[in-house]
């Protein structure tokens, strides 16, 4: 079977990959690109550990075939921190214990963010509801979604006009 | 996985071309049912082609009321166009029930269809709404019923080399109203139990003018249910319409049992689903009635 070469764009880097016709573009993140962030909990969509922004939307990368990809944006966890400054996002999940084993955490912080990017405000049930296609199994979900609720306030402060 | 060809053609005629050409090629559009089931080998297409890199395949069109959802067009995208959530409510809210989010942003209405699960949540609400689909295939065009589509289980009506290039729905009529409600164990990331979709027409004085009923998960396909509309047109959906439409429902459900829930229980649900769901859409009707006024 012959590979398929891919130009994409990757947390704003031009990228290029060979891959197979029927690869996922998480299999081509991580085994290609060497972008491990983004994890493999079910490969069926179920669990969001391999959650991505995919031209401004978030999707499950398990579900993306990797020459899908082609010309498009993708943004992975390896983007959300900006050098050694952790986002808010990450920073709360930091301070309220919101992750154990770490397994779910990549995919809960790039929902978590693609929430906030779009809706700074959220209630707690529409974080719930946004979420449920993160499955954590350590941590109860509590002190996650304690975390995005900070991390809102946070930001909402950070963008408030001095 | 045995890796397929990969196609992303820019026409719909490259479409029809390569799988008519090809038997064992697979559309794809949000890939949502698809690489889940290339991943577990349920399925080994020798090709894959991507609906989403041909103009005019993702978003909707409104003409003249009338409503044109492409095939490459996400569940969650459908939100955006402000007239359809205005016109058909249940579609949409029956669109954004399917998984989670990240499920969304790429499940189409046309995959759910074409994928034929009897518990496919978008279905029962096209159905209800009187949907259409236009097919492009080696014969050229044909526009047929959404209820025309699926003929079983993973089954389709659709002819080698044919596919699903858009859906349509008509105008929402003056008093009309819609909506769908499901029944899973869950609250969120599940697959139904039951599905009811309904769309009514009320008139100035709440007489139900006419009604669609269909029912998810309860047959192998769609049901649309002739005998609980016709018990709700020209009643005011007093209790004694609901009880006879109710009874309709139940005499039409074929269920299965499964994990999910016995043949039994979906009956029971079918008609107490249908009966919320006929009352959330004559609030939306009468909603509109008295906006008109
Ligand atoms: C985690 C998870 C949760 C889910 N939850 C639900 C749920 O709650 N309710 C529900 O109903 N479904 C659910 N599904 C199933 C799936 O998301 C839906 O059926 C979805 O609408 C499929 O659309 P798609 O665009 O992804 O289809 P695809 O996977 O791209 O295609 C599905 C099938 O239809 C064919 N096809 C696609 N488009 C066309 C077309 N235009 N013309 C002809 N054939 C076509 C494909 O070849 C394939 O056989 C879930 C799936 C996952 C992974
Ligand atoms: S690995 Fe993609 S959703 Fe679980
Ligand atoms: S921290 Fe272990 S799965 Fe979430």
């Amino acid at each position: 079977m012959s590979k398929l070469l891919v130009s994409t764009t990757v947390n704003g880097d031009a990228q290029e990959f060979l891959c197979d016709p029927g690869a996922t573009l998480l299999e081509a993140l991580r085994e290609q690109l060497g972008l491990t962030g983004s994890k493999e909990g079910c490969g069926s969509g179920d669990c969001g550990a391999c959650t991505v922004v995919l031209d401004g939307n978030m999707v499950c990368s398990c579900l993306v075939l990797a020459a899908e990809a082609e010309g498009r944006q993708v943004a992975t966890i390896e983007g959300v921190a900006e050098g050694s400054m952790l986002h808010p996002v990450q920073q709360k999940f930091l301070e309220h214990g919101a992750l154990q084993c770490g397994f779910c955490t990549p995919g809960f912080i790039v929902a978590a963010k693609a929430l906030l990017d779009h809706n700074p405000a959220p209630s707690e049930s529409e974080v719930r509801y946004w979420l449920a296609g993160n499955l954590c199994r350590c941590t109860g979900y509590d002190k996650i979604v304690r975390a995005v609720m900070d991390a809102a306030a946070q930001l909402r402060q950070e963008r408030m006009p001095a | 996985m045995p890796s397929p060809a990969f196609h992303a053609p820019g026409t719909v005629d490259e479409v029809v071309g390569l799988l008519a050409g090809d038997p064992q090629a697979r559309v794809l559009a949000g890939g949502t049912d698809l690489i889940v089931q290339m991943r577990s080998g349920r399925i080994a297409p020798s090709a894959v082609i991507d609906l989403k890199r041909i103009g005019g395949m993702s978003g909707v069109r409104v003409e003249a009321g009338t409503f044109a959802i492409g095939a490459a067009t996400a569940c969650t995208a459908l939100k955006d166009c402000a007239e359809l959530v205005a016109a058909w409510p249940g579609v949409v809210e029956a669109a954004n029930l399917i998984g989670s989010v990240q499920v969304r942003n790429r499940a189409t209405m046309g995959g759910n269809l074409c994928n034929a699960s009897p518990a496919a949540d978008s279905v029962p609400a096209l159905v209800a709404a009187g949907a259409t689909c236009v097919v492009a295939g080696p014969a050229g065009r044909r526009e047929v019923p959404v209820a025309a589509i699926p003929a079983g289980p993973g089954k389709t009506s659709l002819a080698p080399g044919e596919f699903v290039v858009e859906i349509r729905l008509p105008p929402r009529p003056a008093g009309g109203g819609d909506a769908y409600l499901r029944s899973i164990p869950r609250t969120e990331m599940d697959i139904a139990v039951v599905g009811a979709g309904v769309s009514l027409v009320l008139g100035p004085d709440g007489t139900c003018t006419s009604a669609r009923i269909a029912l998810g998960a309860v047959a192998p396909t769609v049901v649309l249910v002739e005998d609980a509309a016709a018990a709700l047109v020209g009643s005011r959906l007093d209790d004694a319409a609901l009880d006879r439409m109710a009874e309709a429902v139940r005499a039409a459900c074929r269920p299965i049992d499964d994990k999910r829930g016995t043949a039994g229980y979906r009956t029971a649900m079918a008609a107490v689903l249908a009966r919320r769901t006929v009352n959330i859409a004559r609030e939306r009707a009468q909603s509109e009635s008295t906006s008109k006024a």
